[in-house]
C-alpha cells in the first residue's frame, strides 16, 4: 500500500515543484530583458557549479565537504527516487545506489545540523534552522523506504506504524526539498542558484575560478528611466541572482560598512530585493539587520519604489564598493552592480546624492576634478621636474597617468617618488598634464553615469591623439576605470598599476634598489588593485626585493579590508559607530608593523587620517625611492653605467641567494 | 519656518542667466540665479515660470531644468542685445507677483543693473540682497535682506516687486541629469533691441584687482586663529549719518582723497 501511496506523493510533490518553478520564473521575468545564451548557459552550468562556485565554497573546507555530501547526495537521491519509487524500476543495483546516496546525504546533513547548534551570527535563523532536520528526515525516510527494494527488509516490514511514520517523513522531507525549493523555502537557493549560474549577467567571471569581470556596465543615457527605481527595473537575471542567496552571511562578515555600524548589510540588502520581487515585508527575515534599523518596518513589491519602501537611501550610500561581499559570495551574486544601479536612479533622476556628493559632481562637471581646482594647476607638483608633456612630444613609451592625486599635497610626495624612479630607470615617459581629466571613477560610483561617460569620452578622445605603449598610474581607481571601464566606450589600453610596472623594472634590473632601512612593514591591498584586478603579488614582490618580509594582516590579499575610501563613501559620509579606516588601522597595529605600505592615494589619505600613534603610511614608491641605488652615469658612457648598476645590485641579490641557500640546507645564515 | 500664504496661488517669475565657472569659465547654472530658482521652487503654492533671455541652445540651461522645472521659456537674444526691453515686455504680458533674479550675472556686463532697470520700467519696488522670503500675502512680502557677517534685516515690501537673491540664500538643490534632459526648453518669439551704448565700448579682459596684503604678525596658533577670524577692524573709520546727500558725498570724497584713490 505504501508503495502506491509513495508514488502518488512523489508525483504530487514533483508536480507542485514544477508549478512553483513556473511561478518563480514569472517573478524573475518581471525584470528587464537581458538576452542570455539559454542552452549554452545550461550546458556550462554544472562546470560553473563544480569549479567556480566550489572555488569560493572551498575557502571553508568543512563547509565545502558538508555541502558536497549533502547536495551531491540529494541530487543523486532525487534522480534515483524517481527511478526506484516513481517509475518503480525493479533493480537491486538502483536501490542499493539509492541507499548509498541517502546515507551520504544523511551524513552531510549531520554536519549541517551540528553547525546549526550554535550558529555564528552571520547565518540566518528562522526557516534555516529547520533545514538540517528536514534534510535528515528526507534522507532517513527514503533510506528506510528503500530497504525493501534493496532486498534487505521484506515488503511491509514494520507494520502500519512504520508506514505512518515514513509517510509523515516523506511528506515533510519532500515538502521541504521539492515543494519548498520552488515555493520560496530555504532550498530555493539550489533551484535559483543553478539557474543563476547558467544565466549569470557576468559570464566572464567563470573561467575556472580565475575569470574576472569587475567593470560596471554602462547604461543608455537616453532611456526613459535612468537607473533602478523599482525591483522590476533590474535585469531579469539580476532578480534571479538575488533569489539565489543562501543567507550564509559571508558577505555580511566581510562588509566593512556593516562592521563599522553603518546601516548596510549586504545580505539583508539582497534579501530585501527578494522581498521586493515577490512582494511583502521583511518581517520574516531572520538574520542580522542593517545596523540601527529594526526589522519589520520595510516592505514593497516589484513595482513600488525601492528607496523609502524596501530600503533607506543611507543603506545604499554606505557602500564603499569594495567588492568584499562579491568576492565572498558562494552564489556569485553581484551586490555592487545592484547598489550602483539604485544609486544611479537617486543621482540621475532624483538629484539626491547625499552630503558633499552634489558639490563633488558639480566640480567634476565644471573643472574635471572632484576638488574644484583650477585644471591648469594639475601639474604644479612637478614644476621643477621637467616632465615631458604629450602635447609636445606626441609619442612616448609610457604614459604616466597622474590622477587627481596631483592636487593633493600628500599624494604629490608619492608622485614625485614615482617620477624619480622612472627617471632612475631611464624610462621614456610623458604626462598629459592639463589635458588629463578625472577618470570618472567617483562620479560613476556616486551614480552619475552621465558625468562618468562625459569624462571618459573626453579622456578617450585626448588619448587617441597620441602614441604610447602603455599607461601607468599610481591610482588603482584610475587604473581600474581606464583598464576595465573605458573599453565599453571605445578606449582600449594596456594599463598598469605603478607597483606592477616598478616590479617589472626591478626584476629586469632596470631599477637598482638596496635594502629597506626603516622599520617593519605590513601591506594594505587596495580593493581596486586586488579584488578588482587580481594584483596581489607585484607589490609584495617589490617589497621582498627591498628585503622586506611583509607582516601580513589577518585580512589581506583577496580578503583585504577596505580603507573606507572607495565608492565615494568619504563624500557621502554616512555615520556609523566607528570609522572604517580606524578598524583597518587596528588590523595593521595588530601586526606590530611600524610602516603600512600602500599603493593608492585614497588608502593613503584614509589611513593617514587615523589619529596618532599609529604606524607610518608610505606608498611603495616612497619606500623604493628611499632604497634607490642611484647610478651616476657620465654622458656617453651608457654601457659602463649599466655595468656599474648591475654591480651595485649584486649585494642584495647575493644576500637573498645565500639566505635561500641557508634555508634549504637548514644552516643558520 | 514655512512662509504663510494668503492668496491661493502666487505667480513667481525667475529670470535665469547662464553663468560661468570662476575657475574654468565653463558655462553652468549661475549660482545666484540657481538660488533664486531654489527659493521660488520652495515657496508654497507658487506657480513658477522660468525665463532666460539669451541663447536657447546653451546646454547649461538644462542644469536649471534638472532642479525639477518641467519647462523653461527662452526669449532668444543675441549677445549684444539689451535684454531689458524684451523682459519688460514679457513681464507685462505675463503678470507676476514676484520677480526673482540673481544679484548680478557671472558673465557679460555683470553690472547688476538689470533688476533696477526692470523695476524702474515696471514701476515696482526692488529689494537687493534677499536671503529669504518669509511670507507673501495681502499685497505685501516679508523678506530678509542679507547684511555682512551673517546679519539679516527684515523688510516688508509691497507687491508686485523685484527681488535680487543674494549669495546668502539657501544653496540650490542638486540638478538631476535625467530631469534636465527631459525638461522642455520653449523658445518664444521676441524682439531684439541692440544695446546701442554697448556698441561703442571696447571690451578687454579684466585685470585682477590688487589686494591689500594682510600682514599677520601673530606668533602663536591662537593669535593666527584670532587674526583670521576677527572682524575686519574699522580703525580710523567713523559712522556718518548724513543729513543731506551733499554731506554724504562730501564725506565719501574726503575719504577717497585721504586714501589716495582720488588725487
Ligand atoms: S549574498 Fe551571497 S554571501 Fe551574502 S548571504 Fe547571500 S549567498 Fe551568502
Ligand atoms: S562592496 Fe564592500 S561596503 Fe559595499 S556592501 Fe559589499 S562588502 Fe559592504
Amino acid at each position: 500500500m505504501i508503495t502506491s501511496l509513495l508514488s502518488v506523493l512523489i508525483f504530487i510533490a514533483l508536480a507542485l515543484a514544477v508549478i512553483g518553478a513556473v511561478r518563480r520564473a514569472r517573478l524573475w521575468r518581471q525584470g528587464q530583458a537581458n538576452p542570455v545564451d539559454i542552452i549554452g548557459g545550461l550546458l556550462k552550468m554544472p562546470r560553473r557549479y563544480l569549479v567556480d562556485l566550489h572555488h569560493v565554497v572551498a575557502r571553508d573546507k568543512a563547509m565545502s565537504n558538508t555541502h558536497v555530501a549533502t547536495a551531491g547526495g540529494f541530487v543523486a537521491s532525487a534522480v534515483l527516487i524517481v527511478l526506484v519509487h516513481l517509475f518503480e524500476l525493479d533493480s537491486r543495483i538502483l536501490a542499493w545506489a539509492l541507499l548509498l546516496t541517502t546515507a551520504t546525504m544523511f551524513t552531510g546533513a549531520i554536519f549541517v545540523y551540528r553547525r546549526r547548534i550554535d550558529p555564528p551570527s552571520r547565518l540566518s535563523k528562522g526557516p534555516w534552522m529547520r533545514l538540517p532536520k528536514s534534510l535528515l528526515v528526507f534522507a532517513a525516510s527514503f533510506f528506510v523506504l528503500t530497504l525493501p527494494a534493496a532486498g534487505i527488509l521484506p515488503e511491509g516490514a514494520g507494520g502500519w506504524l512504520l508506514a505512518v511514520v515514513l509517510t509523515a517523513g516523506i511528506v515533510w522531507g519532500m515538502g521541504e526539498m521539492f515543494f519548498g525549493m520552488t515555493w520560496g523555502g530555504p532550498m530555493k537557493h539550489a533551484f535559483a542558484g543553478a539557474l543563476h549560474l547558467a544565466f549569470h549577467r557576468r559570464a566572464e567571471r567563470f573561467e575556472d575560478g580565475v575569470g574576472r569581470s569587475t567593470g560596471l556596465k554602462a547604461i543608455d543615457l537616453t532611456a526613459a528611466k535612468l537607473g533602478v527605481e523599482k525591483p522590476a527595473d533590474f535585469k531579469w537575471n539580476q532578480l534571479l541572482g538575488f533569489d539565489a542567496c543562501v543567507q550564509c552571511g559571508r558577505c555580511e562578515a566581510a562588509c566593512p560598512a556593516f562592521a563599522a555600524g553603518q546601516p548596510l548589510n549586504p545580505k539583508k540588502l539582497i534579501q530585501d530585493m527578494v522581498v521586493g520581487l515577490a512582494g511583502g515585508t521583511d518581517v520574516n527575515y531572520a538574520g542580522s539587520p542593517y545596523p540601527g534599523k529594526p526589522i519589520g518596518e520595510h516592505g514593497g513589491n516589484a513595482h513600488s519604489p525601492i528607496v523609502k519602501g524596501l530600503v533607506d537611501a543611507e543603506t545604499l550610500w554606505s557602500c564603499t564598493t569594495c567588492r568584499a561581499c562579491v568576492e565572498e559570495c558562494p552564489m556569485m551574486i553581484e551586490h555592487v552592480d545592484a547598489i550602483v544601479d539604485m544609486r544611479r536612479f537617486l543621482t540621475l533622476e532624483k538629484g539626491a546624492t547625499p552630503n558633499k556628493g552634489p558639490e563633488v559632481l558639480e566640480n567634476l562637471i565644471a573643472t574635471d576634478n572632484p576638488g574644484g581646482f583650477e585644471p591648469g594647476s594639475r601639474m604644479h607638483w612637478a614644476a621643477d621636474l621637467s616632465i615631458p608633456v604629450l602635447a609636445d612630444v606626441k609619442q612616448t613609451e609610457v604614459l604616466f597617468w597622474v590622477g587627481d592625486g596631483g592636487f593633493d599635497m600628500r599624494n604629490q610626495r608619492t608622485l614625485r617618488s614615482f617620477v624619480k624612479l622612472l627617471k632612475a630607470a631611464k624610462v621614456q615617459f610623458a604626462v598629459l598634464a592639463h589635458e588629463e581629466r578625472d577618470s570618472g571613477d567617483v562620479a560613476r560610483r556616486l551614480g552619475d553615469e552621465a558625468t562618468f561617460q562625459q569624462l571618459a569620452k573626453r579622456n578617450i578622445k585626448t588619448l587617441s591623439q597620441y602614441g604610447f605603449k602603455r599607461i601607468v598610474t599610481c591610482d588603482p581607481h584610475s587604473f581600474h576605470v581606464l583598464k576595465n571601464e573605458y573599453g565599453e566606450l571605445g578606449g582600449h589600453y594596456e594599463v598598469l598599476h605603478h607597483t606592477t610596472y616598478l616590479n617589472e623594472l626591478v626584476q629586469s634590473g632596470a631599477l637598482q634598489v638596496s635594502k629597506h632601512q626603516g622599520g617593519s612593514v605590513t601591506y594594505h591591498d587596495p580593493c581596486y588593485l586586488g579584488r578588482y584586478n587580481g594584483e596581489y603579488e607585484a607589490p609584495r614582490e617589490l617589497l621582498r626585493s627591498l628585503g622586506i618580509e611583509v607582516k601580513e594582516m589577518e585580512r589581506s590579499g583577496f580578503r583585504s579590508r577596505c580603507c573606507g575610501g572607495g565608492g565615494g563613501a568619504p563624500i557621502t559620509d554616512i555615520p556609523g559607530k566607528q570609522r572604517i579606516p580606524d578598524m583597518r588601522m587596528d588590523d595593521a597595529r595588530a601586526t606590530g608593523a611600524e610602516i603600512v605600505a600602500v599603493g593608492c592615494p585614497q588608502c593613503t589619505a584614509m589611513l593617514e587620517g587615523v589619529v596618532e600613534p599609529r604606524p607610518e603610511i608610505k606608498d611603495i614608491a616612497e619606500l623604493l625611492v628611499a632604497a634607490l641605488v642611484e647610478v651616476d652615469e657620465p654622458a656617453g658612457q651608457k654601457s659602463t653605467g649599466q655595468k656599474a648598476a648591475v654591480q651595485t645590485a649584486e649585494p642584495v641579490k647575493m644576500a637573498a641567494a645565500s639566505k635561500a641557500a641557508a634555508a634549504k640546507t637548514g644552516e643558520p645564515a | 519656518m514655512q512662509p504663510e500664504m494668503q492668496s491661493s496661488e502666487l505667480n513667481v517669475s525667475v529670470l535665469l542667466s547662464v553663468g560661468a565657472h570662476p575657475k574654468t569659465a565653463r558655462s553652468r547654472r549661475a549660482d545666484q540665479d540657481a538660488k533664486a530658482l531654489e527659493l521660488a521652487l520652495s515657496l508654497p503654492k507658487a506657480r513658477v515660470a522660468a525665463i532666460h533671455a539669451g541663447d536657447a541652445g546653451d546646454e547649461a540651461l538644462r542644469q536649471y531644468l534638472g532642479m525639477g522645472l518641467p519647462a523653461l521659456q527662452v526669449l532668444p537674444q543675441p549677445k549684444e542685445a539689451d535684454v531689458v526691453p524684451v523682459l519688460v515686455d514679457y513681464l507685462r504680458q505675463h503678470p507676476a507677483t514676484l520677480v526673482l533674479t540673481g544679484g548680478k550675472a557671472e558673465q557679460g556686463e555683470s553690472s547688476g543693473m538689470l533688476p533696477y532697470l526692470l523695476a524702474q520700467e515696471l514701476g515696482w519696488p526692488v529689494v537687493p540682497r534677499v536671503a529669504a522670503v518669509e511670507s507673501v500675502g495681502n499685497g505685501k512680502a516679508a523678506v530678509l535682506q542679507a547684511l555682512p557677517r551673517g546679519q539679516r534685516r527684515a523688510l516688508t515690501v509691497s507687491l508686485p516687486c523685484v527681488l535680487c537673491i543674494d549669495e546668502a540664500a539657501p544653496a540650490p538643490r542638486q540638478s538631476a541629469f535625467a530631469l534636465g534632459q527631459r525638461g522642455k526648453i520653449e523658445v518664444l518669439s521676441a524682439a531684439v533691441t541692440t544695446d546701442s551704448e554697448r556698441a561703442d565700448w571696447t571690451v578687454q579682459p579684466a585685470r585682477k584687482r590688487p589686494k591689500r596684503l594682510k600682514v599677520v604678525k601673530a606668533k602663536t596658533a591662537a593669535d593666527r586663529f584670532k587674526a583670521a577670524t576677527a572682524k575686519a577692524s574699522g580703525d580710523g573709520g567713523q559712522v556718518i549719518v548724513p543729513k543731506t546727500v551733499e554731506e554724504g558725498a562730501e564725506a565719501i570724497l574726503k575719504m577717497l582723497k585721504e586714501e589716495g584713490v582720488l588725487r
